[in-house]
C-alpha cells in the first residue's frame, strides 16, 4: 500500500497499514473490536500485529481484555476497512444536515397530548 | 485550500477542544512532534519492564511475585498501545523499534538506574509510576485522538502499580530496623530521579510552548512537579520516612512546599547515555528482539503456508 508522511488517509479509528519502505516481512495489521458484555455493541479498542486471525484473537485478548473488558472479540485486517474521507464531511453529511423534521421534537402539539 | 487555511482550521478545531483523528489533515510539525512523542513513550513502557524484571524471580511472596508479574504484562501492553496510536500517524513499528535499537530514539532516564534491593520495587511503584501518573493524567485529554484513548486505558491500569509500590513501603516500613534502612535508602536513591522525570525546568524547555498551543500538553513541566512534590511529601509522612532533600519545606505564602535545586548535569548525563545503567538496558532490548527473530519468522511461514494450504483446499 502507498503511503506517505504527509497526510495520506488511513483506515479509520486506528490506523494506517505500516508504511511503505517497512520490514516486508512485518506482521500484518489487525483492527480489533471489543464486545464488553452480553447485548452491548462490539466497540472498536486499538489495534495489534499478528500473522493470522487466531494469534489476532489470542493477542488482543492478553493486551485488550486483562481485567474482563470483553466477552467476545472480533479482528479485522487493517487493510479491509474502508472509510469515508474526513475532508469531504460538510458535503457528504449535507443531504442529513437540513432534516430537522426528521426529530421528534420538531413537531408542535400541545401538551394536554399523552402517552406520545 | 491553501496551507495557511488548513492550519487555521487545524488550530480551531484544536482550540475548541474537537480531537484530531488519523485522517484529519494536521501540519507536519505536529505529526513529528506526536510520533517522536508517542514512540519515546512506548520505548519507556518497554525499556521500563527491565528493571522490575530483575526482581520477579526474587520477590519475597508468591503475592508479590504475582502482582509484579501483571505489572510487568501491564507495561508490555502499555507500550503496545503506544505504538499503535504512533502506527496511526504514518511510522511503522519496524521502524521505532529501529530507532530504540540504534539508540536514535530516547526512553525515560529513570529506567537507566539500577534496582539493587526489593525496596525498590516499592520506590518505583510509588515514585516512578507516580511521577508518571501525574505527567500521563492530562494526556488523557492530549487532542490527538488514538493517543488520548490509548492514555485512557493505560492510566486505569496505572493506578494499581502505585498503589502496589507504596503497598511494599508501607510493609518495609513497619518492620524490622533492617528493613526501615532498606525502605529509606530505596526513596533516597529514586527521589531524584523521580523529579527529573517532569524534565527541564519551563525556561530550558523550548518545545514546550508549542505542545501547549496544540494541546499535546496541558501543564507545564514546572507545575506538575511541583505538584508531585506536594502529594509525595504529604505521603512520605505515613510511611515515617524522610525524602532527601534538605531544603524541602513547607512555604506557606505560595502554598507549595520548596524544594532543593535539581541537579541538571546528572539528568542530561543520563539522557545521553552515561547514566549507570544506559547500555545493559539497550543491550538486554535489542538481544531480546534477536532472539526472537526465529519466533516472528517461524511464525509467519506457518501462517503462510497454512493460508496457501487452505487456499488450495478451497478450490
Amino acid at each position: 500500500m502507498e503511503h506517505t508522511q504527509n497526510n495520506q488517509p488511513g483506515t479509520p479509528g486506528s490506523g494506517p497499514t505500516p508504511a511503505a519502505g517497512s520490514d516486508r516481512s512485518a506482521w500484518p495489521l489487525w483492527e480489533v473490536f471489543v464486545r464488553s458484555k452480553q447485548g452491548l455493541d462490539h466497540k472498536h479498542v486499538g489495534s495489534l500485529h499478528a500473522v493470522d486471525a487466531a494469534m489476532a484473537i489470542e493477542n488482543a485478548r492478553d493486551v485488550y481484555t486483562r481485567r474482563m473488558e470483553g466477552v467476545s472479540i472480533w479482528v479485522v485486517e487493517s487493510k479491509y476497512v474502508h472509510a469515508s474521507n474526513p475532508d469531504e464531511a460538510a458535503s457528504f453529511y449535507d443531504p442529513a444536515n437540513d432534516k430537522v423534521y426528521r426529530h421528534p421534537t420538531f413537531y408542535d402539539l400541545p401538551d394536554e397530548l399523552k402517552h406520545m | 485550500m491553501s496551507l495557511i487555511e488548513l492550519e487555521s482550521t487545524f488550530q480551531d478545531k484544536v482550540d475548541q477542544d474537537i480531537r484530531i483523528e488519523p485522517k484529519d489533515w494536521m501540519p507536519d510539525a505536529y505529526r513529528k512532534t506526536l510520533i517522536r512523542q508517542i514512540s519515546q513513550h512506548a520505548h519507556s513502557e518497554i525499556v521500563g519492564m527491565l528493571p522490575e524484571a530483575n526482581w520477579i524471580t526474587r520477590a519475597p511472596t508468591l503475592r508479590r511475585k504475582a502482582t509484579l508479574i501483571a505489572k510487568v504484562q501491564d507495561e508490555a501492553g502499555h507500550g503496545l498501545y503506544l505504538y499503535s496510536a504512533a502506527e496511526t500517524l504514518g511510522t511503522s513499528r519496524d521502524e521505532m523499534i529501529g530507532q530504540l535499537h540504534s539508540g536514535k530514539a530516547k526512553y525515560s532516564s529513570i529506567f537507566n538506574y539500577p534496582t539493587l534491593t526489593w525496596a525498590d520495587m516499592g520506590a518505583i511503584g510509588w515514585l516512578v509510576d507516580g511521577a508518571a501518573i501525574m505527567n500521563q493524567v492530562p494526556l488523557c485529554r492530549a487532542s490527538y485522538g488514538p493517543y488520548a484513548r490509548a492514555m485512557v486505558r493505560i492510566c486505569k491500569e496505572e493506578s494499581f502499580h502505585q498503589r502496589q509500590g507504596f503497598e511494599i513501603l508501607l510493609v518495609l516500613s513497619r518492620g524490622s530496623e533492617e528493613q526501615r534502612r532498606m525502605c529509606q535508602d530505596a526513596i533516597d536513591r529514586w527521589w531524584w530521579p523521580s523529579v527529573m522525570m517532569f524534565g527541564p525546568s519551563d525556561d530550558a524547555s523550548p518545545n514546550s510552548e508549542l505542545s501547549m498551543r496544540w494541546k499535546i500538553k496541558r501543564f507545564s513541566n514546572d507545575d506538575l512537579r511541583q505538584r508531585f512534590v506536594d502529594i509525595c511529601s504529604e505521603q512520605v509522612k505515613l510511611l515515617g520516612m524522610t525524602l532527601p532533600d534538605p531544603d524541602l519545606k513547607w512555604n506557606e505564602e505560595r502554598g507549595h512546599f520548596d524544594f532543593g535545586p535539581i541537579d541538571w548535569e546528572e539528568f542530561r548525563n543520563v539522557i545521553n547515555g552515561n547514566g549507570p545503567c544506559n547500555k545493559e538496558r539497550l543491550a538486554a532490548r535489542v538481544k531480546a528482539h534477536e532472539d526472537g527473530a526465529w519466533v516472528r519468522e517461524a511464525a509467519l511461514a506457518h501462517a503462510q503456508k497454512r493460508a496457501a494450504k487452505e487456499g488450495q483446499e478451497a478450490a
